[in-house]
């Protein structure tokens, strides 16, 4: 069974359209990037798929429709979001009670083992902690959650490298098993290439590129130009041509690797190049 | 650990259930958690109003002997009772009306609420477990102090007039304090919680509703209502009814047939029952609870 599945999902504010007709479909046990421009209609996704929005169209989340049944869907999804912040009275020691006392799946003892790494005391009220001990502390309770679908919406806005590098390291080692699915959305798309599985662009209200990240290494090649080879390999049809110190760096979809060697330097490209390839097409 | 280890594997526990009493009291918990004032409010009333009595009854062993003199003054010794309860109830009224706007407004302003979306409880659950604040756990819990108070200003009482070398008899035996406390009890449930229902009702709508300025989105409407009825029909049926409905407690003679007169001496829970404006009022609170559980469903932070 795919963990989410989307035919023709459509979400409108007034005259704005946030989604477009969004199809997509994730298998369990991946980890999906979506990635686009500030009002592509990321969090509006992120938000139909969490039961927060009502929208148009077909919507299933591990088989049941999130806006009917957002409180039962919460039993197996996890949330972490910079717009779903902890609130500032509570303390460390009421979180872990009201998770305990309302969520089947929250396994308190885990919770206090993460927490042990940090120097979060379970006295603290959220109010006291730092931008990046309330994410920790945050992360900690969702992983202490035995969920089947993990969703980070800009989770790591506003952190320092060390937490960042540190909350994906946690995700990837403590969290992430076959069985889960994380669904993400970040703009420092950099720190996140070698985590996910599979990536999607968003742009408009649209899926504009949707691909496992092994499809990803093969399909796009980045070539650093020989200048006197330009010619011949903007026969080639490149989806994109940037300048890198007076050289040209050309981006090409589905074009033998070995024809590009010839060329000039070649590599996969980061996913940001391919996205403002796509961006600007 | 477990639970670690066959997430290894693939293999998923099943989850315990928990039924939906179980959440309620945790969110009431939570609601308690949060907001302290609810417990804080009554309890200081009383401990402020404890003090004063204390201070003041180094003139009880004077007044006890005037009143073995002249029996007719025995009944001024209950006034203070009927004070603490009065000062505690409106402490608690208070706390009340500014609980429910922020119940549901809060959570917005702090952007907390996607966390609390992000948990498997229902809006209707989150709903009911504040609404249970102001219809329940502080009607509860003022009762609950005042009572004590009560016994804490008796005892303190006979240990004064003990030492004083007089009898604490008549304060136990005269006051009718126990039929006071019933009196009190019928009084709560009858109008503070039933009678004042809408307006609890009215305020978490609006704290549900309102982005911001709650206050002035509970009182500005209705005295805008009020205004163009004036203005547009020259009468003041609107006015009057939103009078009657917080007044009904204190004015009822001028209503005969409304409200029990005095509900500490006169109970008459038929007559009460019957009232329109009683089921009328019960008819608004449903209506503005479903409307608050249905905004919250579709709110964000601010």
């Amino acid at each position: 069974m795919a963990c989410i599945e989307a035919r023709g999902l459509r979400k409108a504010y007034g005259a704005t359209v946030a989604l477009d007709g969004v199809d997509l479909r994730v298998e369990e046990g991946r980890i999906l990037g979506l990635i686009g421009p500030n009002g592509a209609g990321k969090t509006t996704a992120l938000n139909a798929i969490l039961g927060l929005t009502p929208y148009q169209g077909e919507l299933k989340v591990l088989g049941l429709d999130p806006w009917a049944v957002r409180d039962q869907l919460m039993r197996d999804v996890c949330f972490i979001s910079d717009v779903a912040v902890l609130p500032r009275w509570i303390q460390v020691s009421q979180a872990l009670e009201y998770l305990q006392g309302v969520h089947p799946r929250f396994d308190r003892a885990k919770a206090e083992g993460f927490l042990a790494k940090t120097s979060i005391k379970n006295a603290n009220k959220v109010k006291e902690l730092s931008k990046g001990m309330v994410v920790q502390l945050h992360l900690a309770l969702v992983m202490a959650i035995d969920a089947r679908l993990l969703v980070l919406d800009e989770p790591t806005l506003g952190l320092d490298i060390l937490y960042r590098k540190q909350f994906y390291d946690s995700l990837l080692n403590d969290y992430f098993d076959r069985s889960r699915t994380i669904l993400m959305t970040t703009h420092q798309v950099e720190e996140i290439q070698d985590v996910l599985t599979d990536l999607m662009f968003i742009d408009r209200g649209r899926i504009v590129l949707s691909c496992s990240m092994e499809e990803f290494e093969t399909r796009y090649t980045e070539v650093m130009m020989n200048p006197e080879k330009l010619e011949a390999a903007r026969a080639l049809k490149p989806m994109y041509e940037r300048q890198v110190f007076a050289r040209s760096v050309l981006l090409f979809d589905k074009v033998d690797r070995k024809l590009l060697d010839a060329l000039g330097e070649t590599r996969t490209p980061s996913i940001a190049d391919l996205f403002v390839a796509v961006m600007k097409r | 650990m477990s639970a670690g280890a066959s997430a290894m594997e693939g293999v998923r526990e099943t989850a315990r259930t928990i039924p939906g009493t179980e959440t309620l009291y945790w969110c009431v918990r939570r609601e308690l958690w949060e907001h302290r004032a609810v417990y804080i409010g009554p309890v200081a009333a009383a401990g402020v109003f404890l003090f004063g009595f204390l201070i003041g009854l180094f003139r009880l062993p004077h007044q006890m002997r005037e009143a073995i003199a002249d029996p007719a003054k025995m009944k001024h010794f209950g006034q203070s009772y009927e004070f603490a309860a009065g000062a505690i109830m409106v402490v608690a009224m208070i706390v009340q009306i500014f609980y429910c706007m922020d119940a549901l407004q809060g959570e917005r302003r702090d952007r907390s609420i996607l966390f609390w979306k992000s948990l498997p409880v229902s809006d209707l659950m989150t709903v009911l477990s504040k609404a249970s604040i102001p219809f329940v756990i502080l009607p509860v819990l003022s009762f609950g102090v005042v009572v004590v108070t009560g016994f804490v200003m008796l005892v303190m009482s006979s240990v004064v007039l003990a030492l004083s070398g007089l009898s604490p008899g008549p304060l136990w035996t005269q006051l009718g304090l126990v039929q006071g406390a019933f009196g009190l009890l019928y009084h709560m449930v009858m109008v503070h919680i039933l009678w004042y229902a809408p307006i609890y009702g009215w305020l978490l709508l609006i704290s549900a509703w309102a982005r911001r300025a709650a206050l002035l989105w509970a009182v500005l409407p209705p005295l805008g209502i009020g205004v163009l009825e004036r203005l547009v029909f020259g009468t003041s049926h609107f006015a009057m009814w939103v009078q009657y409905r917080f007044s009904a407690g204190m004015e009822a003679q001028a209503m005969p047939g409304t409200m029990p007169i005095n509900p500490a001496t006169q109970f008459t829970p038929g007559r009460f029952f019957e009232t329109p404006g009683l089921w009328l009022g019960w008819m608004v609170t449903v209506v503005c609870f479903v409307l608050a559980v249905r905004i919250r469903r579709n709110r964000e932070a601010n």
